[in-house]
């Protein structure tokens, strides 16, 4: 196994013994000598993209569709800070990704040498953990642990800067071994009695929940699985995260939609008034919770996370669990089942009862209309004419991404690309063509805004290169419609640059790149359009021109509680009064 | 220097100012490049507070450094510092040795004096007093060394500054566990 090899051919070569299959990356200087070994191999497939935070989105789409790592490769300096966003992205959603960039030699480091930065330096505060890699014989390591630290325990990004003498030197490669580190070692199993007490708890809870979020996702499929199975074994009621969507279907019958912000008044009213919250995987985040100190006041709390650190961060608990989901939810079945536990019969169907009341509201109702298109109607065309095909969906971030999360359903983990913490606009496109790489044959749509498209668009060179039959399926309203909206709620509806003025003609755009162009701004004609995009053997942006003024309800307005919830008005031509609903405590809040 | 940045916030819950508690933490860390910037950069980038941190290696064989870092928060704050620090990956463990109440702090400080005549005599008699040493002098000047508590320091200080105080040098709070066992 321990081969002789110069620095850049052990970059390659750890790769392959990572099982790496796809690698997104943009060439310079001073990682041309792990692009000449890319130069005499075919085994890991390298991606060019157009910008390095490209590449990091794509690796980030290709992580979360897969389960696997994302893997980029960048030269220093610009090339290095280019991918600053994205790994903040995968930090804060916690995407495993292992980022490659070169280095000036070792004797240059310092001197402000062309393309220097300082990369550990500026990526500490962004990733899980890094690496300057100053003596060769530390590289093979090295390599391996990244991909161990990446993907173990709570999953993140991490960088290994290899300045650009190491790649020439040549050492002693060894290959992956059980990897035992010093100091990181994840705690995967958790207390069993705790366990026993939240299982407890559980069977004599009256108006319980399931709040689960993007850990179910990271644990793998097994865990959604398993979810499902708890879920169905006590038949309480489940909401779940931007980031958890797909772990219990969204057609199984607990599901109450999605919670927080723009969640439903189902799932937030449950959250409010339950007597016991079952956290999995969920971190308490500011768009979940609303206002801290009226959040979900009458209840117990248990929080399952691999994160130790994300207990009683930001919401109080009553019973930690610190484990990995998988293996809670797996001693949790296995417990309720051994045990003969069952849930209390009646408080149960009395708490169905009052969650169905509350789903009697149909807080996602939006008043239709036959002469332009609804955002929302747009994207429940879009899942209707898609669903059958088992589709990956990504977005970018707004107005659209909300409808997307509320209207589009998934019955899978792993189908759903989005970013949650970050919010991230122009992450949609890169990560659906890392989606699409990582799943060949399937349908995988952009549900992109006019104004995000624009921040990485540049990709669909990329998807026309590689011939990724990527569909990007734009809500354009002409404005950062969420900047839009919050101006409107919350700045006497004062416009501030929110306007996307100069639009490019996006049908000539898509045609520019080599791609399909479609535009519908006929409500009748939607499906029609929406079918010829799904047709289309190649990558299509279609331009949806739809309602210019709509707003996203239902919402929690900043600084309000689960249960002071605005819904659409749906009599009322002239809408809510919003300005008046948020004080001045709220305004002060993102 | 670190005034609040912003108002009150609605997502956050209110935190009494009576609450803040100082704690003193053992991290220990593998001696690699740039470990301390990691723990330092946590401390700033949450908006913790830091009152003193020294950091040196203890067992060179094994490249294990020990950094105490005395901070101050609520007990919810420390729980998360805690926490956060364990998190990072060089990190071995993290102890709070103000849990455990059975610690001792003490922190050493060099202290130059200036001054002529009664001056010196008077800074001569306090230095015994504080059982601080005269590790240089010169006929208008000495140099005190002093180990303590910071509190101690801080009152020599104090006592050094009409007889005419130049400037302290202080290594901040080293700590350790009383009786037989390890942190």
């Amino acid at each position: 196994m321990a081969k002789q090899m110069t620095g850049a051919e052990m970059v390659v070569e750890a790769l392959k013994d990572q099982g790496v299959e796809v690698l997104f990356g943009y060439p310079g200087g001073a990682v041309l000598p792990i692009y000449d070994v890319l130069f005499h191999q075919e085994k890991v497939r390298h991606i060019l993209v157009r910008h390095e935070q490209g590449a990091a989105h794509a690796a980030e789409g290709y992580a979360r569709s897969s389960g696997k790592p994302g893997v980029l490769l960048v030269t220093s300096g610009p090339g290095a800070t280019n991918t600053i966003t994205g790994l903040t992205d995968a930090l804060m959603d916690s995407i495993p990704l292992v980022c490659i960039t070169g280095q000036v030699p070792t004797h240059l480091i310092g001197s402000d040498a062309f393309q220097e930065c300082d990369t550990v330096g500026i990526t500490r505060h962004c990733t899980k953990h890094n690496y300057l890699v100053k003596n060769i014989a530390d590289l093979p390591r090295i390599l391996h642990e990244a991909f161990y630290v990446a993907s173990s325990g709570r999953p993140g990004p991490v960088v290994i800067d290899i300045p650009k003498d190491v790649q020439f030197a040549s050492g002693t490669y060894t290959g992956p071994r059980n990897v035992h580190h010093k100091t990181y070692q994840p705690k995967l199993d958790a207390d069993t009695d705790a366990i026993r007490r939240a299982v407890k708890m559980m069977a004599a809870a009256k108006r319980p929940i399931f709040y689960t979020g993007g850990g179910v996702i990271n644990s793998g499929p097994a865990a959604s699985t398993l979810l499902r199975e708890l879920v169905s074994l006590t038949g309480f009621p489940i909401t779940s995260t931007l980031m958890g969507l797909g772990a219990y279907p969204g057609s199984g019958p607990s599901w109450l939609g999605m919670l927080g912000m723009h969640g439903t008044f189902e799932a937030n009213n449950a959250m409010h008034d339950c007597d016991l919250m079952i956290a999995v995987g969920s971190r308490f985040d500011d768009r979940i919770t609303g206002r801290l100190d009226a959040f979900s006041p009458g209840s117990k709390k248990i929080h399952i996370d691999i994160d130790r650190s994300s207990i009683n961060k930001n919401v109080k608990v009553d019973l930690p669990i610190v484990g990995d989901c998988g293996h809670v939810l797996e001693s949790m079945v296995r417990i309720w089942r051994a045990e003969a536990m069952h849930a209390e019969k009646q408080p149960l169907d009395a708490w169905w009862k009052k969650i169905d009341e509350w789903r009697d509201r149909k807080s996602l109702a939006f008043r239709n209309s036959d002469k332009v298109i609804k955002p929302q109607y747009a994207v429940q065309r879009l899942y209707a004419l898609t669903k059958d095909r088992d589709p990956y969906i990504t977005t970018e971030v707004g107005q659209h991404q909300m409808w997307a999360a509320q209207h589009y359903h998934f019955d899978e983990p792993n189908r759903w690309m989005t970013s949650g913490g970050l919010g991230t606009m122009g992450y949609g496109l890169p990560a659906a063509i890392g989606a699409q790489l990582a799943h060949p044959k399937s349908l995988v749509v952009d549900i992109a805004g006019e104004a995000s498209i624009l921040m990485n668009i540049q990709e669909m060179s990329t998807a026309i290169q590689y011939r990724l039959p990527v569909k990007v399926f734009i809500l354009n309203n002409e404005y950062m419609g969420m900047v839009r909206q919050w101006q409107e709620l919350l700045h006497g509806g004062r416009y501030s640059h929110s306007y996307s003025e100069a639009l490019p003609d996006f049908v000539k755009l898509a045609e520019a790149f080599g791609a399909k162009g479609i535009r519908c701004s006929d409500p009748a004609d939607l499906d029609r359009a929406i079918q010829e995009m799904i047709d289309y053997d190649g990558p299509v942006i279609f331009d949806c021109l739809v309602e210019k003024g709509e707003n996203c309800f239902p919402m929690i307005p900043s600084g309000k509680a689960h249960n002071d919830m605005l819904l659409a008005d749906l009599s009322d031509d002239a809408g809510i009064e919003l300005g008046s609903i948020i004080d001045e405590k709220g305004k002060m809040l993102v | 220097m670190n005034a609040p940045l912003s108002p009150p916030s609605p997502y956050s819950s209110p935190t009494s100012r009576s609450n803040v508690e100082t704690h003193t933490l053992a991290v220990l860390v593998d001696n690699e490049p740039g470990v301390l910037a990691r723990v330092v950069g946590l401390f700033s980038g949450r908006g913790y507070n830091i009152e003193s941190l020294t950091v040196a290696e203890v067992a060179h064989g094994e490249h294990l450094s020990r950094i105490t870092v005395v901070t101050s928060g609520t007990p919810e704050t420390i729980e998360q510092i805690q926490h956060q620090l364990e998190r990072l990956v060089p990190v071995h463990k993290v102890t709070d040795l103000t849990v455990s109440a059975r610690s001792l702090e003490r922190e050493l400080a060099m202290v130059k004096v200036r001054g002529k005549g009664e001056e010196r005599n008077a800074a001569l008699q306090l230095a015994e007093a504080f059982r601080a040493r005269v590790v240089d002098a010169t006929t208008e000047s000495f140099i005190f060394e002093l180990t303590g508590k910071p509190n101690k320091i801080d009152e020599f200080v104090d006592l050094m500054r009409p007889i005419g105080l130049v400037e302290v040098s202080r290594t901040g709070v080293a700590a350790i566990s009383r009786g037989p066992d390890p942190i």
